[in-house]
C-alpha cells in the first residue's frame, strides 16, 4: 500500500512505572498509522496495548506510569511534550478514543444528546440550533434509530450497542484524524459487535479517519485490520499486513497466539459411549417476578420449556447471547436458583424440588466451574482448604482429602506445594485450574462450566480447554458447557443447544448445528462470529467446503 | 517530558491476607495514642500496686487537702486520695469500654450474619434494630439502671443494648455484599452447611470493619458510663469510677476544681486515644485493600 505521511507515528516509546524501582511497561515500541488506515494492536492481557493507547491520548495515570523516552507524533506534533491544555484541545478535534464499556464512559445523569453537544461546545463556537442539528446528523450517521427520541434519552435507557454508537458519535463528531478504539466491542454480544465493527469501517471510509484498534481477539483482527502489530511483554514482536500475520507469521509467539484460537469448525464427532443420560432437563422454566404494591406484577421469563439431555462422557454446549437464559439453566441444574417449573434429573433421580437436606447427596454429583476464578475462590482460604472443603463435607477424613487434593493438583497441572498457598499467588489460568480441581474433588458425574474460559487469555483458554478434554477422557465426566463463544463451543462440544430469550431454538449434534444450522438465529450468530472465514490454527482462510454454513446464501 | 515528570512515591500494593500492623505507616498521633492507652490499661491492671492508698478508705482528718508529696493530687471531701481513686477508676472505665465492645460484637455479629443471610429474618430483625436505634442511649441506660438498680453489670447492659443495632447493621451490610460472591455459591455447590458457609466464608469479611467499629463502641461506652455515674445513675460511689469522682467533686468545684479536672483529663485522654487508634485501624484496614491485584 502506498503510504502518505503517517497520521500517528510512535517512535521508541518507553513507559515505566514511577517509583523507586521502575518496571518497564513499554519497551521502546514504534509504530505508524497512515491516512485512513486501521492498525490493530493485538496481544494478551498485560502486553501493554492499552498503555500504548493511553500514552497516545495523554491519559497515562500520572501517579503510576510515565513515558521516559521516545516520541508520539500526531501529524508531526509531539504529544509527549505538549502541555495539558494543548492536549485537551487535540483530544476530540484531532484524535479521540472509545472505550470497552460504554455504560461507564457515559455520564448517567445527562441525556446522551447533551453529552455529545458538550463536545461541540468545548471545541467550536456554533449556535445552539446548529449544534443540535450537527448532533442529530451525527447520530443518524451512526445509524441510531429514532434520533429525536434517543437524543433525549439517558444512557441506561439504551442498549449496549446503542451506547457504543453514542460513544462513536461523540468521538467522531469533530472529525478527528485518529480514532483510538480500546476493545470497543469486547463487552458486546457478537451480533452487536458485528454491527459496530461494520459501522467503524463505514465511518472510516466516509470520513477518512485512521484507527488504532486494540483487541485481544484474532477474529476481530481478521475482520477489521489493514495492518497488525502483535504485542508481547511491552514490545511489538511482529508487524505486518493482516494477511501476512494470519498466513505467514514469522514469530513463534504470533504462531502460538494463532494456534490457540479455536477454528469455527465443530470437532470430529466422537463415538457415543454408554449413552446413559446423566443429566436430564425437562420442560424447565424460570420466571422472575418483580412485585410492587402499586404496579401490576411484572414477570421476566428467563427460561421457558428447556429440554436438554447430557450423557456420560459427553459435552453439551449451551450457546447464546447475554440474557438468553443459558446461565439460568445452568444455575437451575445446580439448584443454585429454584426453577419455577419443569424437572431436573440426575442419573434418573428427580431433584428439582428436593428440600435442602434431601438434595445434599445429589449436590456432590454435579459441580460447577465459575467464570471468574478471582472471585470463585475464597481469597482467605488456602488452596488446599478450598479443594478439601467439599470432600470433608461428605465425610472424607481430612488426611485422605488432602492426599486426594494433591493428586488433583497434579492432574490439573499444578505443583503439589500449591496446596499451602493462597489464590492470589496464582495467575488467572492457574486459579481456574484450582477451581477445576475443587470441582473434581467431589468426583462428580457432571461438571457445569459457566463461561469457564471467557475471562482467560486465548493461549490460557486453549490450555484449560485441553485440560477439560483430557479430564473428560480420563474420568468420563459429562460437561455442561455454557459459552457465548461459538469457537469454544465448536472446539469442545459434542452437542450444542442454541438459546435465545429463554428458549432453546436449536439443539442437536455440534456437527449439525454449527455446519447446517436450521434456524435463522443460529445462522445469524454464526455469521456474526468475528473472523469466521479464517482457520487460524492452520494459517489459512477456511475453504468453502469447511465453511460452517453453506446455507448462508440466502 | 521524561525529565519533567515528577517522581512520586510508589503506590503501595498490599498483598497480605491478614492485616499486619505496619508501624511505619502509622502517624505520630496514633503511636502516642497507643502509648497513652497502654499506660492506662497497665494502670488499671496493676492498680493495687500503683495506688498509694486504699481508694475507699475515708479519713476525715485529711479532707480536701491540696496536692502534696503525701497526696499526689490531693484528697476529696471524705479524705480519700484522689490519685488512688483515679487509678482504680481506670478499672471500671476499661471494663465497661472493653466489655461493651465485646458483648455488642458477640451479640451483633451472629444477628448480623443471620439477617444478612436470611431474607425473612432480615425484615424482622432489622425492624427490631430500628426500634432500638430510635431510643436515646442515655435515657435507656437511666431507665434500665432505675429498674434494675445501679451496678457494674446493669450499667454495662444498659450501655451495650443501644450499641448492638450498629454492629448488626454493619455486619449485615458486609454479608449482603459478600454472599453474592461466587465463592459462596461454590461453597453451596460443594455441599457446605449453612453454619459453615457463614463462619468460614462470610464471617471473615466482617472482621476488619468490626475491629474499627469496636474501638468506637469502646470509646463511647466509657464516655456514657462516665456520664451516667456523673448523673448519679451509674456505678455507686463505693466503687470509684471517673464519672462518680467527678460527680462527687462537682459540689466542691469552686473550692477545689482539681477534683473534676484530673478525672476529666484522664477520661479525655483515654477516649481520644481509643478514637485515634480506631482511625489508625480503619486506615490500615481500608477497603482499598480488598482491590488486591487491581494495580498490576
Amino acid at each position: 500500500m502506498e503510504r502518505s505521511d503517517p497520521i500517528l507515528k510512535i517512535e521508541h516509546l518507553v513507559v515505566e512505572t514511577t517509583g523507586r524501582r521502575p518496571a518497564t511497561i513499554l519497551n521502546g515500541i514504534s509504530l505508524e498509522i497512515g491516512n485512513g488506515e486501521t492498525v490493530c494492536l493485538v496481544g494478551e492481557s498485560g502486553s501493554g496495548k492499552s498503555v500504548t493507547s493511553l500514552a497516545t491520548i495523554g491519559l497515562l495515570p500520572k501517579s503510576a506510569l510515565a513515558a521516559r523516552q521516545g516520541r508520539i507524533l500526531l501529524e508531526g506534533e509531539d504529544l509527549l511534550t505538549a502541555g495539558s491544555s494543548r492536549l485537551k484541545e487535540l483530544r476530540a478535534t484531532r484524535m479521540s478514543m472509545i472505550f470497552q464499556e460504554p455504560m461507564t464512559a457515559l455520564n448517567p445523569v445527562l441525556t446522551v444528546g447533551r453529552q455529545i453537544e458538550e463536545v461541540l461546545q468545548a471545541h467550536s463556537s456554533l449556535g445552539a440550533q446548529e449544534q443540535r442539528r450537527r448532533v442529530l446528523d451525527m447520530m443518524e450517521h451512526v445509524h441510531l434509530p429514532d434520533v429525536e427520541r434517543i437524543y433525549r434519552s439517558y444512557p441506561h435507557q439504551l442498549s449496549g450497542g446503542q451506547r457504543q454508537r453514542i460513544m462513536i458519535a461523540m468521538a467522531l463528531i469533530l472529525r478527528p484524524k485518529l480514532l483510538i478504539a480500546d476493545e470497543p466491542t469486547t463487552a458486546l454480544d457478537v451480533t452487536t459487535q458485528k454491527q459496530i465493527l461494520k459501522l467503524i469501517r463505514e465511518l472510516q471510509d466516509a470520513l477518512g479517519t485512521s484507527v488504532l484498534f486494540i483487541t485481544h481477539d484474532m477474529g476481530v483482527v481478521a475482520d477489521i485490520a489493514d495492518r497488525v502489530c502483535v504485542m508481547h511483554h511491552g514490545s511489538i514482536v511482529e508487524e505486518g499486513s493482516t494477511d501476512e500475520i494470519l498466513r505467514t507469521p514469522r514469530q513463534d509467539y504470533t504462531r502460538d497466539l494463532l494456534t490457540s484460537v479455536p477454528a469455527l469448525m465443530p470437532r470430529e464427532p466422537r463415538a457415543e459411549k454408554s449413552g446413559e443420560a446423566i443429566l436430564e432437563i425437562i420442560g424447565l422454566g424460570k420466571i422472575y417476578s418483580a412485585r410492587s404494591l402499586f404496579r401490576p406484577r411484572q414477570d421476566t421469563v428467563a427460561a421457558d420449556q428447556v429440554n436438554l439431555v447430557l450423557r456420560r462422557g459427553r459435552t453439551l454446549g449451551i450457546v447464546g447471547e447475554s440474557g438468553s437464559g443459558k446461565s439460568t439453566v445452568a444455575r437451575c441444574a445446580m439448584r443454585l436458583i429454584e426453577p419455577t417449573s419443569g424437572s431436573i434429573r440426575i442419573g434418573g433421580e428427580e431433584i428439582s424440588h428436593l428440600p435442602r437436606r434431601a438434595l445434599h447427596p445429589y449436590r456432590k454429583r454435579i459441580q460447577m466451574i465459575f467464570q471468574d476464578p478471582n472471585r470463585s475462590l475464597n481469597p482467605r482460604l488456602k488452596v488446599g482448604e478450598s479443594i478439601t472443603e467439599g470432600p470433608i463435607n461428605y465425610g472424607v477424613p481430612r488426611p485422605n482429602a488432602v492426599a486426594r487434593a494433591k493428586e488433583l493438583l497434579e492432574l490439573v497441572g499444578l505443583p503439589v506445594d500449591a496446596i499451602d498457598r493462597h489464590p492470589h499467588q496464582f495467575s488467572g489460568g492457574q486459579r481456574q485450574r484450582i477451581a477445576i480441581a475443587r470441582a473434581l474433588a467431589m468426583e462428580p458425574d457432571v461438571l457445569v462450566a459457566d463461561e469457564a474460559v471467557s475471562a482467560l487469555d486465548v493461549s490460557v483458554q486453549a490450555q484449560v480447554l485441553d485440560l477439560l478434554d483430557d479430564i473428560q477422557e480420563r474420568l468420563g465426566v459429562a460437561i455442561l458447557f455454557i459459552t457465548h463463544d461459538l469457537r469454544v463451543a465448536a472446539q469442545i462440544c459434542d452437542d450444542v443447544a442454541v438459546m435465545q430469550k429463554g428458549r432453546v431454538v436449536e439443539y442437536g449434534p455440534a456437527e449439525h448445528v454449527l455446519r447446517h444450522p436450521q434456524q435463522d438465529y443460529t445462522r445469524e450468530l454464526l455469521d456474526a462470529a468475528p473472523g469466521k472465514d479464517w482457520d487460524f490454527p492452520n494459517f489459512r482462510p477456511l475453504s468453502s467446503a469447511d465453511l460452517p454454513a453453506e446455507s448462508f446464501k440466502r | 517530558m521524561a525529565t519533567s515528570v515528577e517522581r512520586r512515591v510508589e503506590p503501595v500494593i498490599r498483598r497480605r491476607i491478614l492485616p499486619v500492623v505496619e508501624v511505619r505507616g502509622l502517624g505520630f498521633a496514633s503511636i502516642l495514642a497507643g502509648i497513652c492507652l497502654l499506660v492506662i490499661v497497665l494502670t488499671g491492671i496493676f492498680a493495687p500496686l500503683i495506688a498509694p492508698y486504699d481508694p475507699i478508705q475515708m479519713n476525715p482528718a485529711v479532707r480536701l487537702k491540696p496536692a502534696s508529696d503525701t497526696f499526689l493530687l490531693g484528697t476529696d471531701a471524705y479524705g480519700r486520695d484522689l490519685f488512688s481513686r483515679i487509678v482504680y477508676g481506670a478499672r471500671i472505665s476499661l471494663t465497661v469500654g472493653i466489655g461493651a465492645a465485646i458483648i455488642s460484637v458477640a451479640i451483633g455479629l451472629p444477628l448480623g450474619l443471620l439477617a444478612g443471610f436470611f431474607r425473612i429474618l432480615d425484615a424482622i430483625l432489622m425492624r427490631i434494630m430500628d426500634g432500638l436505634m430510635a431510643i436515646p442511649s442515655i435515657l435507656l441506660a437511666i431507665a434500665v439502671v432505675s429498674l434494675a438498680g445501679a451496678g457494674l453489670w446493669t450499667v454495662l447492659v444498659a450501655i451495650t443494648i443501644p450499641e448492638i443495632p450498629r454492629v448488626v447493621r454493619l455486619v449485615r451490610s458486609v454479608v449482603l455484599t459478600a454472599r453474592e460472591e461466587p465463592y459462596v455459591e461454590a461453597a453451596i455447590a460443594v455441599g457446605s452447611s449453612l453454619p459453615k458457609i457463614m463462619w468460614r466464608h462470610l464471617m471473615p469479611n466482617t472482621l476488619a470493619p468490626l475491629i474499627v467499629q469496636a474501638t468506637y463502641i469502646c470509646a463511647s461506652a466509657i464516655l456514657i458510663e462516665a456520664i451516667l455515674s456523673f448523673l448519679g445513675a451509674g456505678i455507686g460511689t463505693e466503687t470509684p469510677s471517673w464519672g462518680n469522682i467527678m460527680s462527687e467533686g462537682r459540689v466542691y468545684f469552686q473550692l477545689k476544681p482539681s477534683l473534676i479536672f484530673w478525672p476529666g483529663l484522664v477520661l479525655s485522654i483515654c477516649i481520644l486515644s481509643i478514637n485515634l487508634l480506631g482511625d489508625a485501624a480503619r486506615d490500615l484496614l481500608d477497603p482499598r485493600l480488598k482491590q488486591r491485584g487491581g494495580l498490576k
